[in-house]
């Protein structure tokens, strides 16, 4: 890039960081003696800006014009089922976790946390990375799952597997209520819109207090029992506890166990059935429409109901992963259900490779594990974390696994 | 013989645009009908209001003796309307066969490999490219997955919005025999819109030009072929 032009952008990014810096990092509230002061800390804001347009002016001038950053990597030329192959080492892994060295409290329960997200960022696949239809607001059904169970098991005394459908389905028909006023929206105004619907859900579960307690959220939800027999040292007398069944020692450890099992079951429920989906019609009209609607219709492709079939199905299984999320935490509040939430979801399925299964799980443990190591550098977490996410849609801007698996070949059935 | 499409005095209006003026014409079972004219004359126009998109702002359109004026986009393929509409419109990111495959959405599941023979005869450098994501084929190849995949859906009447466009004259040549193909061996009608008259009317049974959003002229192939005013507007340097 000549040296004017780089000189120009080089003043504009520095621009920029100069109005961001000024208000972030400029001015801080100090506890001083008469009380709470400003402090203005100008000489930071002067090194950042000047730290930003030196990179930019050597990152211009290195950089051939118009060309995007020379960062971008290939991936090397894996043998066609590598995936799969990588996919199964992964499965098997996560099957025996718990019963490895490494399978002390702390991972395992790191590990469902992991699962929980992975499920979500499936769920979120179907609607985003499938049918292309870009939700903010995705939190909204886990919370309608979380809540269902929490407030039927509360109050009827169901079990988690009663319930386990019903927050499905509910989450599924909130998916619908969703889907009908956006099926005409897209792009730009459907992110914009589903963001609303998430918000307001978060908001009517805050301020409805008879119903979901408001803010203080509902405690004491029952947590899971192993189809009938809980998990607890001293069983109730008549009830036979989880470890008598089997004649072993308590320990509190078999019932995360046990959840860490049952996320694992659900979130490869998730995954297999978008796999069988997308060789069914229905599920290749998703793809279809992402690509072009016209010509969707003119194949006789009903829109409306490829769409609300996404919205409701995505939805579905973020209501099952709220219904096990209600029942792992004990506790649940709106404060769980906020748009970070969302977007860290919606960030796992854009980093996978938007419609990657596998990526989706790569992204997930990625953005889950990487906050949870940085836990050391708790002050500059954040910022690590904004960091490498800068770093990998630098490198592979197409998401970790851009690849697409055709849904069919001939000779396979498919 | 009665129609199987005929369209009486239709109008169409983009806005306050109006794009088609009050067109007639017919199709009968088994015809090859040809459509030219200039650009923005509402060819493609036409074709999409006898498609429901946009709706006809006045007049009829009736198929196989039904009145399907209203009717969506979405459900023609139900009635046996197939489109290859302007631009193509394949799905880049998937493959050859998934784009066949869509072109069936509504079909039998079991009729699917035999009716995938039947495109692979009919088009044998798409069986080549089974695998092939379709945004990465050539305009041709595209064009011919574009019609493959309208007659996935074992169609009554075929409508293809310039299948020409852009092709090597040997393809132009090649795509026109596969149209006569389809029309004599399969028995599906179709509406065609050209540029490129000469080989369409040469093609067709009959056809019409449209000008500004009406029908000017129309007649058998070969008389519009041989009409001093068509050679000048539209034939003009040769064969075009
Ligand atoms: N979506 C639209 N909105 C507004 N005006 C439109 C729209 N589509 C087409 N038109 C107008 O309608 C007229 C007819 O367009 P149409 O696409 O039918 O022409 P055409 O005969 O197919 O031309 P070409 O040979 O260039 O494809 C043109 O004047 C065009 O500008
Ligand atoms: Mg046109």
């Amino acid at each position: 890039m000549p040296f004017p032009q780089a000189l120009r952008e080089a003043l504009m990014a520095a621009f920029v960081a100069l109005m961001l810096a000024i208000p972030l990092i400029g001015f801080r509230l100090a506890d001083t003696m008469q009380g709470l002061a400003i402090e203005t800390r100008f000489d930071w804001v002067a090194w950042g800006v000047s730290a930003v347009f030196v990179g930019r002016l050597v990152l211009g001038l290195l950089r051939g014009r118009g060309r995007p950053l020379g960062l971008a990597i290939k991936m090397p030329a894996l043998p066609p089922n590598a995936s799969t192959m990588f996919a199964l080492v992964l499965g098997v892994f996560a099957l025996v976790l718990p019963f490895t060295p490494l399978g002390d409290r702390y991972t395992v329960e790191l590990a469902i946390t992991v699962l929980i997200y992975v499920m979500l960022g499936w769920g979120l696949n179907i609607v985003v990375g499938l049918a292309g239809l870009l939700d903010l607001g995705y939190v909204a059904f886990y919370a309608v799952g979380a809540y269902s169970y929490a407030l039927f098991a509360i109050n009827f005394g169901w079990s988690f597997w009663l319930c386990l459908p019903i927050a499905g389905v509910l989450a599924a028909m909130f998916g619908v209520m969703l889907g009908f006023p956006v099926l005409r929206l897209r792009g730009d105004y459907l992110a914009i819109v589903t963001l609303g619907f998430g918000e307001m859900i978060r908001v009517i579960l805050l301020n409805w207090k008879e119903f979901s307690g408001g803010s203080a959220g509902l405690t004491s939800i029952p947590r899971p029992s192993f189809f009938g027999f809980p998990f607890t040292a001293n069983p109730e007398p008549g009830q036979t506890a989880f470890h008598e069944l089997f004649g072993l020692e308590f320990s509190p450890l078999q019932r995360i166990i046990f959840l860490y099992y049952l996320i694992f079951a659900l979130a490869l429920l998730t995954n297999f059935f978008t796999l069988r989906m997308r060789k069914l019609p229905i599920g290749r009209a998703w793809e279809a429409l992402r690509e072009d609607e016209i010509a969707c219709r003119a194949l006789g492709i009903n829109p409306t109901n490829v769409k609300l079939s996404a919205f409701a199905l995505g939805a579905m299984f973020g209501g099952f992963a709220g219904a096990f999320f209600a029942t792992r935490q004990g506790f649940i509040s709106p404060e769980s259900f906020n748009f970070i939430e969302s977007a860290v979801i919606l960030a796992i399925v854009v980093l996978g490779g938007m419609g990657s299964q596998l990526g989706v799980v790569i992204a997930a443990a990625f953005l889950i594990l990487i906050p949870e190591l940085l836990r050391d550098f708790s002050q500059y977490r954040m910022i690590m974390f904004g960091f490498a996410m800068v770093l990998i849609m630098l490198w592979r801007p197409q998401g970790l696994v851009a690849h697409r698996e055709p849904s069919i070949r001939l000779g396979a059935k498919a | 013989m009665t129609a199987l499409l005929s369209i009486e005095r239709v109008k169409a209006r983009y806005g306050p645009v109006e794009a088609l003026r009050g067109v007639s014409l017919t199709v009968d079972e088994g015809e090859i009908v040809a459509l030219i004219g200039a650009n923005g004359a509402g060819k493609s126009t036409l074709l999409m209001t006898i498609c429901g998109a946009p709706k006809a702002a006045e007049g009829r359109i009736v198929y196989a003796g039904q009145d399907i004026t209203g009717t969506d986009l979405h459900d023609m393929v139900k009635l046996g309307i197939a489109q290859s509409p302007e631009g193509r419109r394949i799905f880049p990111r998937m493959t050859v066969l998934e784009n066949l495959q869509m072109g069936a959405y509504l079909g039998d599941e079991r009729n699917l490999s035999g009716d995938l023979e039947r495109m692979f005869a009919l088009f044998p450098r798409l069986a080549e490219r089974k695998y092939q994501r379709a945004g990465t084929m050539s305009g041709g190849e595209q064009q011919m997955l574009a019609i493959g995949r309208a007659l996935m859906s074992r169609p009554r009447l075929l409508l293809l919005d310039e299948p020409s466009l852009g092709l090597a004259p040997l393809l132009v040549a090649q795509i026109f025999a596969t149209i006569r193909e389809i029309n004599r061996a399969q028995g599906v009608t179709v509406l065609l819109v050209e540029q490129n008259a000469y080989h369409a009317l040469r093609l067709a049974n009959r056809g019409y030009v449209l000008v500004n959003g009406e029908i000017r002229m129309s007649g058998t192939g070969q008389s519009l072929l041989d009409d001093p005013d068509i050679r000048k507007a539209y034939l003009a340097g040769g064969h075009g």
